[in-house]
């Protein structure tokens, strides 16, 4: 499955027509503590990384936010 | 081109939400009031500490004082009609939506990383309209050419992006003034862009 995630087209290894941000975040090894995703431009709410499905073509963006202000 | 008389009257017709009253939101306040937005929405629950006066806009004489209220006296200084509402609160995803529902643009200036998240998500499902303006990466010194704004949507975050507060980074004065005049200046841009267009960017 090909994807943009944070502006590069990345081909996922995948053997299923859709995957959750939760499996994303788990098979592209996000391990940062705090961040936020963005799918196809709509900020995703934490609770629903597991219900919310990627699929070919789509766009994710994930971003690391840090403690400091 | 408009002149600075153009511009203050224009911007006091908005009103701007600031999360937080630290390093980023007394600074952006500061910026804001001093380029004419016309109201001002801040909270905090913080007290003003000896630690603070490395980076944020308070004085030695307003230790131990609300910081929201040290800060509402600082900035009438500088603007006496300036209109500014401060909530001594912690700000919680419950209370958010109750305080800041009618501002144009909204300032994220928490410190801790998890309500950073907690107001990115809530402003993006609550109030999508709203843009907001995120600090995201201040902490040390130098690298002032890394310190930019990203643009995502009606999301823009402002700093690096990489360096985390810590005991042996922690935050100074010259680059968390840098991330809070970055988000002053989204603020700015954004506001008079309904007039003059996007020509500046934010």
């Amino acid at each position: 499955m090909k994807i943009t995630l944070n502006n590069r087209v990345d081909e996922l290894d995948v053997n299923q027509p859709t995957i959750s941000i939760e499996e994303l975040l788990a098979l592209k090894s996000f391990t940062y503590k705090m961040l936020f995703v963005k799918h196809n431009g709509v900020v995703i709410k934490t609770e629903d990384y597991p219900v919310t499905n990627v699929a070919e073509g789509d766009n994710v963006e994930v971003i690391h936010l840090m403690t400091g202000g | 081109m408009p002149t600075f008389d153009d511009i203050k009257s224009i911007l006091s017709h908005y009103t701007v939400g600031i999360a937080g009253a630290g390093g980023l939101g007394s600074n952006v306040a500061q910026a804001l009031v001093r380029s004419g937005v016309g109201r001002l929405i801040i909270a905090d629950f913080d007290v003003v500490s000896e630690s603070n006066l490395n980076r944020q806009f308070y004085f030695a004489d307003q230790l131990g004082r609300y910081k929201v209220e040290a800060l509402k006296e600082n900035l009438l200084r500088i603007r006496p009609s300036a209109a500014i509402d401060i909530h001594n609160i912690c700000l919680t995803e419950q209370n958010i939506p109750l305080i800041f529902p009618t501002v144009d643009v909204m300032v994220e200036a928490f410190d801790v990383a998890e309500m950073k998240r907690v107001l990115i998500e809530l402003f993006a499902s609550t109030f999508p309209a709203i843009p907001l303006v995120v600090g995201n990466g201040m902490a040390g010194w130098g690298n002032s050419n890394s310190m930019a704004v990203r643009e995502m949507g009606n999301l823009y975050l402002c700093g690096d992006g990489v360096s985390e507060v810590s005991v042996n980074l922690p935050p100074i004065a010259p680059r968390v003034g840098i991330c809070a005049s970055q988000q002053a200046n989204v603020v700015v841009s954004l506001l008079l862009s309904k007039y003059f267009g996007n020509e500046n960017n934010p």
